[in-house]
């Protein structure tokens, strides 16, 4: 059918895709730092959800990793090991807490949402210090010990189970948004996107859309929380913290909102930038990373994706020119 | 006659200013009835009203003879009651074919799918083609809404709104902004839509008014003035005062 959105994979999809099998065998001894990337990607797909698609800013989104990760990581303390049921659970749980949530954000405007969210997630946070007892409160949730994976794979310390684990849950998130942004709620999403004030005068209801997208990308955030308790077999604080949200944030803008890939690229991105800046200065490679956002923000509209396709469409142009 | 829309003393009230008041009207089934008035009669306010954009007031609002005053925009469009805007509210991003598919999901509630594509749903696919073929728009179905010519537009406005179905269409000044031969054509286009669809419109140019409307009604300073057929309006003294000498001399 021409013109619609269809499931076929592009080119630079599949090469994109083969990237982290390549880093698997290219670079055994960085795993750790690339299970990481996966699970920020993984988060920034989810935020990209809410914010690329249905256009709802939220500098809280860390509030439903974190919920993610406490229950992954407080079922596996108690003796529940099963990494996929979980990863499942955690995501029920972190979904019921965006459905829950939602109804408070849809009906704002930006600067609600944005002051909603962030309340949301100071909230948690002050929650998770209190209830120390159960929570590990500032010294973090120790003593995850987790089962193997299908009752076969350890998650070792060299790494391979915990990342070849995330790059297969990444994937099947992935598959999943990538089919929704391309279904009928898909379509509905960018409708919204493009001209909200017409969805209710074709029968539409714009907040029973906002809820559900809300709430799927709670869900995937949910997961993300859980896959990092279960491969570091730990839970920090921090990540209910603002610092988690905001460079969430930074993570999807450097990478370009509205595309799915953008999360992934921008996690990729300022992961191994934040690895190598503070390798060379451990104090002061934030600035350049700042620096870097402020370039691409106010240069490269879309972000890197933006840029990207940019490049490709001034190449295609140019070689049309060329073959005259 | 059945009534397909009625109001009941609907009124509007923007602080001091009553933008509608006590309108009591009823639209009967099948009905090509024009709005007309001058600037600020108060005739976008009214359909505002009918469709739920704004609250009134007082008074009631019935599709059928359901009392829809209470519900929500998206409520009354399910219930049958669809509008077009004066000003284009489209999709700009959304290709021609898409955002018809995307009423047409709406409608006949595939909107909720989300574990296949858009190109799966061969139903509201075929419905959104058959429609933009009815409107003449069979070639621009790949076409961004943004790159649209204005006229194609104005024609895609209308496909959006009979891709809900309606039992109830409320046109507001659909031939806004278009060159007369095109306004011309376009109303063309909305006399042809089936005889069991209820067509309110607003419009200014009396020749199309009197072309097309079967029945009248006369908007001054948010009230009715008076209602009646072509005929009756053409000859009635206080719409020549008021409005159609004022247009004549201006």
């Amino acid at each position: 059918m021409s013109g619609l959105p269809t499931l076929r994979w592009g080119r630079y999809e599949i090469v994109f895709w083969l990237l982290p099998f390549a880093a698997f065998f290219l670079f055994p001894g960085y795993l750790t730092l690339g299970s990481q990337i996966l699970i920020a990607g993984l988060f920034a797909l989810s935020l990209d959800l809410i914010l690329g698609y249905a256009r709802i800013i939220s500098l809280g989104h860390a509030a439903f990793f974190g919920l993610g990760a406490y229950a992954a990581g407080l079922l596996a303390k108690h003796g529940w090991g099963e990494p996929l049921s979980g990863l499942a659970l955690a995501a029920i749980i972190a979904a019921l807490a965006g459905w829950i949530t939602s109804f408070l954000i849809v009906r704002g405007q930006d600067l609600t949402r944005l002051m909603v969210t962030l309340g949301i997630g100071l909230m948690l946070y002050e929650a998770a210090n209190q209830a120390s007892s159960i929570t590990g409160g500032v010294d973090g949730l120790s003593g995850v010990e987790m089962g193997k994976l299908f009752g076969i794979f350890a998650f070792g310390l060299d790494g391979k189970t915990a990342y070849l684990y995330s790059l297969a849950v990444l994937f099947a998130v992935f598959y999943m948004s990538r089919t929704l942004v391309r279904s009928p709620f898909g379509l509905s999403l960018r409708g919204i996107r493009e001209g909200e004030r017409r969805m209710p005068a074709i029968g539409a209801s714009v907040q029973r859309k906002l809820v559900a997208v809300y709430t799927v990308g709670a869900g995937i955030a949910g997961v993300a929380g859980a896959l990092l308790a279960q491969t570091t077999q730990f839970v920090g604080i921090d990540v209910f913290g603002f610092q988690c949200s905001a460079e969430l944030m930074i993570m999807l803008v450097l990478g370009g909102t509205g595309y799915l890939y953008g999360g992934l690229l921008g996690a990729a991105v300022f992961m191994l930038l934040q690895d190598y800046l503070a390798n060379l200065n451990p104090v002061y490679w934030q600035f350049w990373l700042g620096l870097l956002l402020v370039i691409i923000v106010l240069f490269a509209r879309g972000g890197l994706m933006g840029g990207l396709i940019a490049v490709q469409r001034r190449l295609r142009w140019s070689r049309r020119w060329l073959s005259r | 006659m059945a009534i397909a829309l009625r109001t009941v003393g609907l009124g509007k009230s923007f602080g001091a200013f009553k933008a509608n008041s006590d309108i009591s009207l009823g639209f009967e089934s099948g009905a090509r009835h024009a709005l007309i008035g001058p600037n600020g009669a108060g005739k976008t306010t009214f359909i505002n009203l009918l469709t739920g954009v704004l609250t009134p007031t007082t008074g009631e609002v019935y599709l059928g003879e359901e009392k829809v005053t209470g519900l929500p925009q998206h409520a009354r469009v399910k219930r049958g009651m669809t509008r077009t805007f004066q000003i284009n509210t489209l999709f700009p991003g959304l290709t021609v074919l898409e955002s018809v598919v995307l009423a047409c999901c709406e409608r006949s509630g595939r909107s909720g799918v989300w574990w296949r594509t858009v190109a799966a749903e061969r139903a509201p696919i075929d419905e959104a083609r058959e429609i933009l073929a009815r409107l003449r728009l069979e070639n621009d179905l790949d076409v961004p809404t943004r790159n649209l010519p204005y006229g194609k537009q104005r024609l895609l406005e209308i496909a959006l709104a009979l891709a809900t179905r309606p039992a109830v269409l409320l046109l507001d000044e659909p031939a806004a902004g278009i060159p007369s031969a095109e306004s011309a054509e376009l109303f063309h286009v909305i006399a042809q839509l089936p005889r069991d669809v209820t067509i309110v419109f607003i419009e200014h140019d009396m020749n199309l008014v009197f072309r097309f409307a079967e029945k009248i009604t006369v908007l001054v300073g948010g009230a009715v003035l008076v209602e009646g057929t072509p005929e009756e309006i053409a000859n009635d003294r206080r719409v020549r005062e008021v409005y159609l000498g004022e247009a004549t001399h201006g």
